[in-house]
């Protein structure tokens, strides 16, 4: 066998007397793709630090080429040709496509000025390696978000990257972006560069990577070729469960019979038209119903959804909740300013897809974060009552098992799994009557998924009509009563009971394609 | 199985409580210096001076305080207490009280228009506050002819210099202030829309808050405190000063807010703290002095110690 690129030899990291990694061992090849799997806080991100000089192992040792290596920092072990690519996407969106592919490393011309001519020209190459259409001089914050992330891998390998480390790089990618990620990664293996690729996605271990590595709890629980192990092996690893167990509960937490949804009518959006992202899009949900929207990025899931919350102006339509939705078939809508306050007061709950920019509040306490939205709920006279706080936090705490040392924690310390379930307590304690969930577990480790995905079933069976967006279809599909396929912008398909699989919703969305001219 | 990994998390609190005991630390170092080594200081004449100099800067950072707590700034503060100064005279003839009620809606006006600019018309705090800087001085000019006027009413100069139990009025203000500040922000809804508003504005508005009728409040806040400054400063001199009074005070307003542990990203706030970091500011100023070193040396020291304030903040945020 080949020497490994990257040898990491049973290293330790504790912070502040917690082990975050405990005698970890991994060896990554050149030519290989290599999946490192595991819960939120199982240690990917610490070992990844380690590797790059981020952090420093307290036992163990970090071989780079079969030299013992201790990296100052990401610059350094980037210069030594180990290249990350991190889940948000850092680069500076007000530049270009060129001048954020050369930044920091940009051709000059003779009078040590920037060349742009040279640097558009050779970023056009760098793109047509990896088959990405982008105008390079346009600014980078105007492409899509799974265009801004292919630049960042161009980016990265463009620096002679010998080892290149995915951080759940398909997380805000459409399919066919992922298709492209994937056949870049293919290319990386046949010029002998290592891929180390975190993911969430079990279905990407199998697809892209040869070996893979579990960690749990700063321990590696499996390390073995991806072909000598199954889905159900590796789900059952993460979660330290048994292979049985995961088999009768299935791969998401959905109980798999639905009924039939019978309860009166909560929510009717009729007709949001917001151009040119949303065009007459009618959505009706029950009470005890889960209506899935399914769609590819950028098909209008998460307009609709802020669109019936308020959060995003409307060109036209309407939106009535509760009794006002029931008597009002041909009713005229009254003509009110609609906005998340009102949507709130009139019982709709939106949990945003983006967690970190639009839904914690990093600085504030667990409490505060939970409680901020039933705030005039709480006060007399403008004053807050502990009693009654305390009383409200400590029930959904319990109810939704938020992990924290104390509802004192601020929020930005959890995992990102105790971070949704924070926000899901912020809206669950307004009682509403319809909860929109937008990507509800992205980027949560598998325990905390499965747990909101067993919550959402058993909101519905008390009543509580949800509207769930996802991009996994696997999701949607086991959520859902009824499923909304979206595609540009308008409703291209509806699916009840049985008709919901995987396959309609793909073949809705492909529909919806060829009526294009 | 529930599996409570409640891991302990005390490692941010030490480095954080040091940082928020440093500006009392810095006190504490001044003032057993000046115990030791500067005449005179120690006497209660002294002491008082002390306090009663740096009431302004205090009460206008406790309304800076709360705007930086919304990751705003408020720089028309200096301006809006010299628009209040130019007006006391004006309408001192109707009687002191209704000449100080003009002054203080002046300062209201002010604050609900940059809150206005920032909240509705989206413009961004710096900006919107500067142009109140400067339109709010000039006007100030304009109605007092740009001269300074004297002032001998017996209440003004009462409110400015009398004292209750040996502690100066302008001194009990402040206290007032701070408590009612310190309540609002601690014990009730608004104090925590502010901070969610700092910490997250777009996860404020999606949790249905009224962010900016929240953000208008604060402006007027800070608006109206400046305006008490700046009746407070005029009642001392017994003169209305509107060229220089309040002059460059935002900066030491802001000074105070970030000595005293107020990060300038907004989401944070402390009240008591501002209250120190405008102390501090002040015995460098009565230590510079009274040492026979110029004024020019006092403002470089509290340069170097904003510097200084700002970059433990850095530190504790990278963390």
């Amino acid at each position: 066998m080949t020497t490994a690129a990257v040898r990491v030899r049973a290293v330790s990291k504790r912070f502040a007397g917690v082990r975050a990694l405990d005698g970890v061992s991994l060896d990554l090849y050149p030519g290989e793709a290599h999946a490192l799997v595991g819960e939120n806080g199982a240690g990917k991100s610490t070992l990844i630090k380690l590797i790059t000089g981020v952090h420093h192992p307290d036992e163990g040792q970090v071989c780079y080429l079969d030299e013992p290596v201790l990296f100052a920092g990401p610059r350094e072990a980037q210069a030594a040709g180990i290249s990350t690519i991190y889940q948000e996407v850092n680069l500076v969106p007000m530049r270009s496509v060129a001048g954020n592919l050369f930044l920091g490393r940009e051709p000059t011309n003779r009078l040590g000025l920037i060349s742009f001519r040279r640097m558009n020209r050779q970023a056009r190459e760098v793109l047509r390696r990896y088959g990405i259409t982008a105008d390079v001089r346009r600014p980078l914050g105007e492409l899509g978000l799974g265009v801004q992330q292919m630049i960042a891998v161009a980016r990265a390998l463009s620096t002679d990257a010998r080892v290149v480390i995915m951080d759940e790089p398909t997380s805000s990618l459409e399919p066919r972006e992922v298709d492209r990620l994937v056949e870049v990664i293919e290319l990386l293996r046949r010029q002998r560069i290592a891929v180390l690729y975190v993911t969430h996605k079990l279905d990407e271990v199998f697809r892209v990577c040869q070996r893979v590595t579990v960690l749990r709890d700063g321990r590696v629980v499996h390390s073995g070729p991806v072909a000598e192990t199954t889905r159900l092996r590796l789900v059952a690893t993460m979660l330290g469960r048994d292979v049985a167990d995961v088999r009768e509960h299935g791969a998401t937490s959905f109980s798999e019979q639905h009924q039939a949804a019978a309860g009166e009518l909560v929510l009717r959006a009729e007709a949001l038209t917001r151009r040119p992202l949303l065009d007459g899009v009618s959505v009706d949900v029950h009470a005890g119903e889960v209506v899935g929207l399914a769609g590819l990025l950028g098909s209008g899931r998460t307009e609709t959804a802020k669109a019936v919350f308020g959060a995003d102006p409307v060109d036209s339509g309407s939106v009535r909740v509760g009794a006002e939705a029931r008597a009002s078939a041909g009713a005229k809508p009254a003509r009110r300013r609609w906005s998340p306050a009102a949507a709130i007061r009139r019982g709709i709950g939106m949990v945003p897809e983006d967690r970190g920019s639009e839904g914690v509040i990093g600085e504030l306490s667990v409490r505060d974060n939970i409680v901020l939205a039933a705030l005039p709920r709480l006060t007399r006279a403008g004053f807050l009552s502990d009693r009654r706080q305390d009383a409200l936090v400590d029930t959904f705490v319990k109810r939704l098992r938020i992990k924290a040392s104390s509802p004192d924690q601020k929020v930005r310390e959890l995992s990102g799994g105790n971070q949704q379930k924070v926000l899901l307590a912020r809206m669950l304690c307004l009682y509403p009557k319809v909860l929109i969930l937008d990507e509800p577990t992205r980027g949560i480790d598998v325990g905390a998924k499965a747990e909101i995905q067993a919550l959402i079933d058993e909101l519905a069976a008390q009543g509580l009509g949800v509207l769930l967006i996802s991009s996994e279809l696997e999701e949607v599909v086991e959520g859902s009563d009824r499923v909304l396929v979206l595609r540009d912008g308008a409703v291209v398909g509806t699916l009840r009971g049985t008709e919901i699989s995987e396959d309609r919703i793909m073949q809705a969305i492909a529909a919806g394609g060829e009526e294009r001219p | 199985m529930t599996l409570q990994a409640v891991r302990p998390r005390d490692t941010t609190k030490l480095p954080q409580r040091i940082q928020a005991a440093g500006v009392y630390i810095a006190i504490a170092a001044l003032l057993v210096f000046n115990l030791a080594f500067t005449p005179h200081f120690a006497t209660v004449t002294n002491l008082r001076l002390q306090l009663v100099q740096v009431v302004p800067v205090a009460i206008v950072a406790v309304g800076m305080a709360l705007v930086i707590a919304t990751e705003g700034i408020d720089l028309s503060v200096g301006s809006t207490m010299a628009l209040a100064a130019a007006l006391i005279p004006l309408y001192i003839g109707y009687g002191v009280w209704p000449a100080i009620v003009v002054a203080l809606a002046a300062g209201l006006a002010m604050g609900l228009a940059s809150g206005w600019l920032v909240a509705f018309a989206g413009m961004q705090p710096i900006i919107a506050t500067l142009g109140l800087l400067v339109a709010g001085r000039g006007l100030a000019l304009v109605l007092a002819d740009g001269r300074l006027v004297e002032l001998f009413d017996p209440t003004l100069g009462a409110l400015g210099n009398s004292a209750v139990l040996g502690v100066p009025v302008s001194v009990l203000i402040v206290i007032g202030v701070a408590v009612v500040a310190g309540v609002a922000m601690r014990r009730t809804a608004f104090g925590r829309r502010v901070l969610a508003i700092g910490g997250n504005r777009s996860a404020a508005t999606l949790a249905g808050l009224p962010v900016k009728r929240t953000l208008v409040t604060v402006y007027a806040v800070s608006g109206l405190l400046a305006a008490v400054a700046g009746v407070l400063s005029t009642a001392r001199q017994g003169a209305s000063d509107p060229s220089f009074v309040g002059l460059l005070i935002e900066l030491s307003a802001i000074t105070a807010v970030v000595v005293g542990g107020t990060p300038l990203s907004g989401g944070r706030v402390r009240i008591v703290g501002t209250l120190m970091g405008a102390l501090l500011m002040q015995l460098i100023t009565a230590t510079i002095i009274q040492h026979n070193l110029p004024d020019s040396t006092a403002r470089m020291v509290q340069a170097a110690i904003i510097v200084a304030a700002v970059y433990v903040q850095r530190g504790r945020s990278a963390a």
